[in-house]
């Protein structure tokens, strides 16, 4: 495949580890600098329940470049839990944030971030991902696609209450 | 799908997968048991449409120009179909409520397919059809052992 000497490099030049209270502004900041709109709080809050709580279960990795002058401070960053038992379903990985910073995509970080999301829910003996996308976000739909994710025995359905 | 959106899909992927060589249209209409001549019309569509290119003489054929990571399903399928999420009720004016409730539906539907189509490149095919052939390799291990 053309993508080896890519990942290869890739593989040299990157870390991924649980993110740590260091991380987190520099989390935010991607974040913000992605959506355009900082959730400090909301951040804080996932760090505090994904990052320090529960850590057997919950994760949040970060991808930051080996060599700190190379690049930014974190690359990259996903987040992911255990969940189950709703509407009978067995425990699976969850994967509900992930971010690249958008000077360094299509290089392979994303994928890494996942791959190693899912190892780590493959050690706890996971082995089924979900996640939950919008329909007109192909950017991440694209991104799980690729990763060999398709659509799953549960439906997402919602309901308008203002419409009752 | 209608049958042109998918030999034109078939074609890409086979180009797309052997990107050193050039291929005859005999050889993938071969593979996929596709008549030359409808295949012929779907190939000329997509060099039309600058996702393959066609050299003539010896040693010549088709292959693919595009690019594999951005040129999604739907890409292609637009150039054969209609796409489009447009009110297909013969009139929206005096439709009733059972006629949109059933276009509602409809439409839920092709938003639903569409969209898959759209998150689906040429490279995630690519993909798709190599943990495919891992599968059945492992599962042939299987039965002999």
């Amino acid at each position: 495949m053309t993508d080896a000497p890519e990942k290869r490099l890739l593989e040299e030049s990157l870390r991924i580890r649980k993110a740590t209270s260091e991380h987190l502004q520099h989390a935010i900041d991607l974040d913000a600098r992605i959506t355009g709109q900082p959730k400090p709080e909301y951040w804080q809050d996932i760090f505090e329940r994904y990052g320090s709580r529960h850590v057997d279960e919950r994760f949040f990795l970060v991808a930051e470049p080996r060599d700190p002058s190379s690049g930014p401070e974190i690359l990259g960053l996903i987040v992911g839990e255990v969940r189950g038992w709703e509407f009978g379903s067995e425990p699976c990985g969850w994967v509900f944030a992930v971010s690249v910073d958008p000077d360094y995509r299509q290089q392979g970080i994303g994928e890494a971030l996942f791959q190693a999301l899912c190892e780590k829910f493959r050690e706890i003996g996971i082995t089924t991902v979900r996640t939950m996308v919008r329909r007109q976000d192909p950017l991440h739909m694209s991104f799980f696609r690729s990763e060999g994710m398709m659509a799953g025995p549960y439906i997402q359905m919602e309901l308008n209450l203002e419409d009752e | 799908m209608q049958q042109s959106s998918r030999i034109a899909i078939y074609a890409l992927i086979e180009l797309a997968s052997n990107p050193d060589r050039q291929l005859s249209a005999a050889e993938i209409g071969e593979k996929y048991r596709i008549s030359a001549h409808h295949l012929a019309k779907v190939l000329m569509t997509l060099g039309r449409a600058g996702l393959v290119k066609a050299t003539r003489g010896v040693g010549g054929g088709y292959s693919f120009i595009g690019n594999a990571k951005r040129l999604n399903l739907l890409d292609v399928i637009s150039l054969f179909e209609d796409t489009s999420m447009g009110c297909k009720l013969a009139d929206p004016s005096t439709a009733t409520a059972e006629e949109w409730a059933l276009f509602d539906i409809s439409k839920e539907i092709k938003e639903i397919s569409m969209s898959t189509y759209a998150s689906i490149t040429i490279a995630t095919m690519l993909k798709q059809i190599e943990r495919r052939k891992k599968a059945a390799a492992a599962k042939n291990k299987i039965g002999a052992a």
